[in-house]
């Protein structure tokens, strides 16, 4: 059995009296592949930003077996502003902080750290570039690249998909089925799937949530879950529709 | 030489060293305060902060009190306000920056109309007067420019990073928060003290022009700070001089010799830019 790192037990989340999440419950293990789905305003966010430790649950158990920053991040675009003028590698650089300081003291050895992350991600040549200046699927890349360059436990990707295209979308996948060898990986998608080759498990979030622990699942299924999500199928991606669920 | 031997004979006059040291300290200070807003696109919040200062400066006409205390009473309560409110989501940003610009206006001029007798220097608060600095404001403005200096140089990365992602910061642990606020205040300060070069009504040309112009050439946090310091100070000194030779307003002259080195940068980029592809 894997190893445990965080677990969720009958957790309710919400904004300002607003209940979003009810009675969630989750564990997530060393190398777990979780592809979240779900209906817009079903909580997706909500239950990635529990996670990180963003927002506090107003009543359950989350039980951490991890540090605070053995936890990397990719959240949406529009969460930031990528107008800002800062380069790609001090943005990388920002994913090595802890609290106050850089994770490793000595300047050479954090921008070896960068470099090295950058080539592994294929973007060395964008190093000084500011973000401005980068496409979406550069941008994506440096966000990638700064949630993973501290070596992460879990890596959360909020929509890594969106403003992408087709090409690097697919290879996106091939370095995040790479990091999971390394980590687990907590993916929200609206995408299932183009998705479904690649993620171990599924959880459908809408207000609560359904723990599918296979990567295939068909929109009967959905339905059963209560999770109305538009089902994307490629004609080149193999999708199969699999048998009912057995509820106890 | 004659210009050099001029400006020698110049710096022998108290007001003038004044006024010289004084654009020199903003020029540091705004540089550095300005490339903050400027890249968090916090130049309305700052505008806010400006105005609602005046009313510190009426209620201080009325008591009695030094104009610049009220003024920093006042813009530090905006900042801490503007930034209270914000995050908690009870208000709308902009409406309540528009609501303490105002509001601070009213206060301001409210006092000082109830204020018996003429409001001497009421214009220097609303237009700027470099030539008037007392030690006391350098005093002040030196201080203020090395604790910004020195927060900037200490803390360069952790600023960089919580201006350009707010939650992704928390999630490494950096104390968004105390951030947040060690740097509002400071805009505030910064604001207040550089009032007595610019104005209240020209302050913010100060804290956006320089940054700009060397965005123009830059998108690189670093060195937009570093180059706004220095066309801050070109500016600021190239406006001081036209303004005392053509007996004009200080401030007035500051910001329009700030915003020709912008149009010039503006020129300058044109033509390197057309060569560029000339030469391709």
């Amino acid at each position: 059995m894997n190893q445990l790192l965080v677990t969720l037990k009958n957790v309710d989340a919400g904004y300002a009296g607003m209940g979003v999440l009810k009675d969630i419950s989750l564990n997530i293990y060393a190398k777990d592949f979780i592809g979240i789905i779900g209906p817009n305003g079903g909580g997706k966010t909500t239950l990635l930003r529990i996670i990180l430790e963003l927002i506090k649950p107003s009543s359950g158990i989350i039980e951490r077996y991890i540090e605070k920053d053995d936890i990397g991040f990719l959240p949406q675009v529009s969460q930031f502003d990528d107008k800002f003028p800062i380069t790609v590698s001090d943005v990388v650089l920002s994913g090595m902080t802890s609290g106050l300081k850089l994770k490793k003291r000595k300047t050479a050895l954090t921008q070896q750290k960068v470099e090295e992350t950058l080539d592994s991600i294929g973007i060395t040549g964008l190093k000084n570039r500011p973000i401005g200046e980068l496409s979406g699927g550069e941008l994506q890349r440096t966000m990638l690249a700064r949630a993973i360059i501290s070596s992460p436990k879990i890596l959360v990707l909020d929509e890594p998909n969106t403003y992408v295209d087709n090409k690097f979308e697919q290879e996106l996948y091939r370095i995040l089925k790479k990091l999971n060898e390394t980590m687990a990986i907590l993916l929200v998608t609206h995408d299932v799937g183009t998705i479904s080759p690649y993620i171990k498990t599924i959880a459908c979030v809408n207000g609560s949530l359904y723990y599918h622990t296979s990567n295939e699942i068909s929109s009967d299924q959905l339905k059963v879950y209560n999770c109305p999500i538009e089902m994307v199928t490629h004609g080149t991606v193999p999708h199969r529709v699999i048998q009912e669920h057995n509820d106890n | 030489m004659i210009i050099n031997m001029e400006l020698l004979r110049l710096l022998e006059y108290d007001f003038f060293r004044n006024a010289f040291f004084a654009a020199f300290l903003m020029s540091v200070s705004c540089g550095i305060i300005g490339t903050y807003i400027v890249a968090r696109r916090m130049v309305f919040i700052s505008g806010g902060i400006t105005h609602a200062s005046f009313g510190g400066i009426g209620i201080s006409y009325f008591f009695g009190w030094p104009p610049m205390a009220g003024a920093a009473v006042f813009a530090l309560i905006a900042a801490i306000t503007t930034e209270n409110l914000t995050r908690k989501k009870i208000i709308r940003n902009d409406s309540l920056i528009a609501v303490m610009w105002s509001l601070g206006m009213a206060i301001g001029i409210i006092f000082i109309y109830l204020t018996p007798g003429y409001a001497p220097n009421l214009m220097s608060f609303l237009f700027g007067s470099i030539i008037t600095v007392t030690n006391t404001d350098l005093v002040l403005m030196l201080s203020l420019t090395i604790v910004v200096s020195l927060f900037f140089i200490l803390f360069y990365r952790i600023i960089l990073f919580v201006s350009f992602d707010e939650q992704f910061a928390r999630t490494r642990g950096i104390p968004v928060m105390l951030v947040n606020y060690l740097l509002i205040i400071l805009v505030a300060l910064t604001i207040v003290l550089s009032i007595r070069v610019a104005g209240i009504i020209l302050v913010l040309s100060l804290l956006t022009i320089p940054q700009n112009t060397a965005n123009l050439f830059t998108s690189n946090f670093g060195r937009i700070l570093v180059w706004s310091v220095i066309l801050g100070f070109i500016g600021a000194f190239i406006g001081l001089l036209t303004s005392f030779y053509l007996n004009i307003p200080s401030g007035a002259t500051i910001v329009f010799s700030l915003v020709t080195i912008y149009i010039l940068g503006r020129v300058v980029k044109l033509i390197t830019g057309r060569r560029r592809i000339l030469s391709k």
